[in-house]
């Protein structure tokens, strides 16, 4: 039984949480199921099993702060309150689309919400979060810039380049690893030569070794408000390395059998962050009827916006011409 | 009137550019209290002090990127890649990042940065440190290519590279640093998509960029005084945007045209200016065009092999009597 005697969370921000987990689950398999449809095409990279990182950093952010995420990004783009017919849309190559159709499912993008982009180079984005983060202090404003990655990425020179100029700067930004155990196909302990990926190499930029459960909501939650107040006191970066684990394969091509039965077993019954979280809340004597109250809310906004994706017209041909350039266009000589 | 080299024109570019709009910083390798390895940033760092002349690590993805982060939010980047030939190992940034993120966003993104680096041959630094790659960035969307030949091109292209709302590749060269220039006024403006006419001629066009466009003035000068060759002498200026029609009416009123590139031969700018060419003014045509490259190999670092690898004024000047004669 967990104590309630004390609750540094509070029912609020557990809802909070709860509803945006929930989300991020439920338009995860509509995308799932509109592949088997085939109305979603090209590849995909499910967040499944990992809703709790990019749920509670959602939650934990404030408007006007900045994240960047990778290809597997859906669920970070949701987490900033971008809009479900925005991100269904976009992988359906549809009009309503965030980016109508220009970026597809690893590129989405919601300036709006401060998502500045999801990117498919691995650790390109850490680098460029540290600009938005350098912006910040140079402006002397009080933004955060949140870098999402996985534990493949730990491996990548990008990532060593911009956790020392992240330090040596003093930049308002958290870096989180998402280790989920695989980088792709291959486990990442097989490939690396520490244990924990990200948070054995923080010592090297004298930041400090944070280790959490990425699949234990209120854990993440805790640790994201702390790593982002550090950041917006402008006492400097944060390395979170979150362990996690993806319920599904890395992309649509991959059914994930490089993974013993026993270990994916363990982690979908016994670790998923939803399941548990469902327990907790009525542990902490919250309304079941509250609890699945918002489940039903849930599923009707994922159905409704599937819906106004499935009807929203496919892009304009003259789309391909627009926006090389700031001025709109793609010409190259006059 | 000051007289001014390419070198001081550089630093006097991007100060000018820092004390009109203070979105406007600095950042690169040993740029502020080294002043630059060819010394090009001298005396920016005790002007503007270090919040907006960074000195950062050697580590040109994580430069490149948080000045691309930086344009995200509005600010006005100018970044420096100390030698051309660095950018290999940031090209991830330059070519999937700062190129496609306007279009792949849907315009949600613009990104107003300036990339400035050390291009070119001449100084015997061997095939890593000496290349002329507009190409490798004229060849992605979205990104701008500029390579001024002057002091007064510095300047003026400068002034407008980071006015420019898109991301600009300025290729300084480095054999021109200490060329020199009387000029009247610093504060100059040079639109993108304008080539320079370095000398006036009816006979053939000769069309350069950067080293090679001086390189071709000079040519054109030989050619008139000893040859009896009136050469019009085009500097390109900006590869992107092209300035396609001061290149087509030039040659058809010369009918002869010749590019002279300091790359290797396979897919540099030439290529694409020779098939606009031959597309656009093909009927006015008095014989192919003649592209003038490096020959298809590494740059060699030896004196008398790097100056028989680079196209030399002699070079030019031999290949135009050559066309013109028909021989």
């Amino acid at each position: 039984m967990v104590d309630i005697s004390n609750d540094d969370i509070g029912e609020i921000n557990r809802l909070k949480l709860w509803e945006m987990m929930l989300k991020l689950r439920l338009v995860e398999k509509k995308a799932y199921d509109l592949f088997l449809q085939n109305l979603i095409k090209g590849t995909s990279h499910l967040a499944l099993g990992q809703e709790a990182i990019a749920g509670a950093f959602g939650v934990a952010l404030q408007e006007g702060d900045y994240t960047f995420c990778t290809y597997r990004g859906h669920a970070h783009t949701l987490a900033r309150g971008s809009s479900i017919e925005g991100v269904l849309g976009e992988l359906m190559g549809r009009q309503c689309g965030l980016m109508k159709g220009k970026g597809g499912s690893m590129h989405l993008t919601d300036v709006d919400k401060g998502v500045m982009g999801s990117y498919a180079i691995i650790g390109a984005h850490l680098t460029i979060a540290n600009g938005t983060a350098l912006a910040s202090k140079y402006n002397k404003t009080k933004e955060v810039s949140v870098c999402f990655f996985g534990d493949g990425t730990t491996n990548i020179g990008a990532f060593h380049e911009a956790l020392n100029m992240a330090k040596i700067w003093d930049l308002p930004i958290v870096f989180v690893c998402e280790n989920n155990l695989y980088m792709e196909y291959t486990a990442i302990s097989d490939v690396t030569a520490v244990e924990h990926p990200a948070a054995d190499r923080a010592s090297a930029y004298s930041l400090e070794k944070i280790i959490v459960d990425g699949n234990d909501a209120d854990e993440m939650f805790r640790t994201a408000q702390a790593a982002i107040q550090k950041a917006r006191e402008g006492n400097g970066p944060s390395l979170i390395e979150a362990k996690t684990y993806r319920h599904s394969g890395h992309s649509r091509a991959d059914p994930g059998k490089y993974r013993p039965d026993e270990e994916v077993k363990d982690w979908l019954e016994n670790k998923d962050p939803i399941t548990n979280y469902r327990k907790r809340l009525l542990d902490y004597n919250i309304d079941e009827k509250v609890i699945s109250d918002i489940e039903n809310k849930i599923k009707q906004e994922v159905e409704e916006a599937t819906e106004i994706s499935k009807s929203s017209p496919i892009p304009d041909t003259k789309e391909i011409f627009t926006d090389v350039w700031a001025d709109g266009g793609y010409e190259w000589h006059n | 009137m000051a007289q001014l080299t390419y070198r001081e024109s550089v630093s006097l570019a991007i100060a000018q550019a820092m004390r009109k709009d203070p979105k406007v910083f600095f950042i690169g390798e040993d740029v502020g209290a080294a002043g630059g390895v060819f010394k090009a940033t001298v005396g920016l760092l005790e002007e503007f002090g270090k919040d907006r002349v960074m000195d950062a690590p050697i580590s040109e993805q994580a430069i490149l990127g948080a000045a691309m982060g930086a344009a995200m939010t509005g600010l006005r980047p100018i970044a420096e890649i100390m030698f051309s030939d660095f950018l290999a190992v940031c090209w991830d940034i330059v070519a999937n990042q700062i190129a496609k993120t306007r279009y792949m966003s849907d315009g949600q993104i613009t990104i107003p940065l300036v990339i400035r680096t050390a291009n070119g041959g001449g100084s015997k630094f061997g095939a890593q440190h000496s290349q002329s790659l507009e190409n490798w960035s004229m060849m992605i969307p979205g990104l701008k290519v500029v390579a001024p030949s002057s002091p007064a091109d510095v300047l003026g292209l400068m002034n407008t590279a980071v006015n420019d709302p898109d991301p600009v590749i300025f290729y300084e060269h480095k054999s021109l640093y200490a060329s020199k220039q009387e000029l009247d006024n610093t504060d100059l403006s040079i639109p993108f998509g304008q080539a320079n006419i370095l000398h006036e001629g009816s006979d053939i066009t000769i069309i350069g960029l950067a080293l090679m466009a001086q390189r071709s003035k000079k040519a054109a000068e030989i050619l008139k005084e000893k040859h009896d060759i009136n050469a019009k002498v085009l500097d390109l200026r900006t590869l992107v945007p092209l300035d396609l029609q001061t290149i087509k009416k030039s040659i058809n009123e010369t009918g002869f045209a010749m590019t002279v590139e300091e790359n290797p031969r396979l897919c540099g700018w030439g290529a694409e200016i020779s098939s606009l060419i031959t597309e656009h003014c093909f009927s006015n045509l008095k014989g192919p065009v003649t592209r003038i490259t490096t020959p298809h190999v590494p740059l060699p670092s030896a004196d008398i092999l790097e100056d028989n690898t680079i196209p030399s004024v002699d070079l030019i000047v031999n290949e135009v009597i050559k066309k013109i004669k028909g021989e």
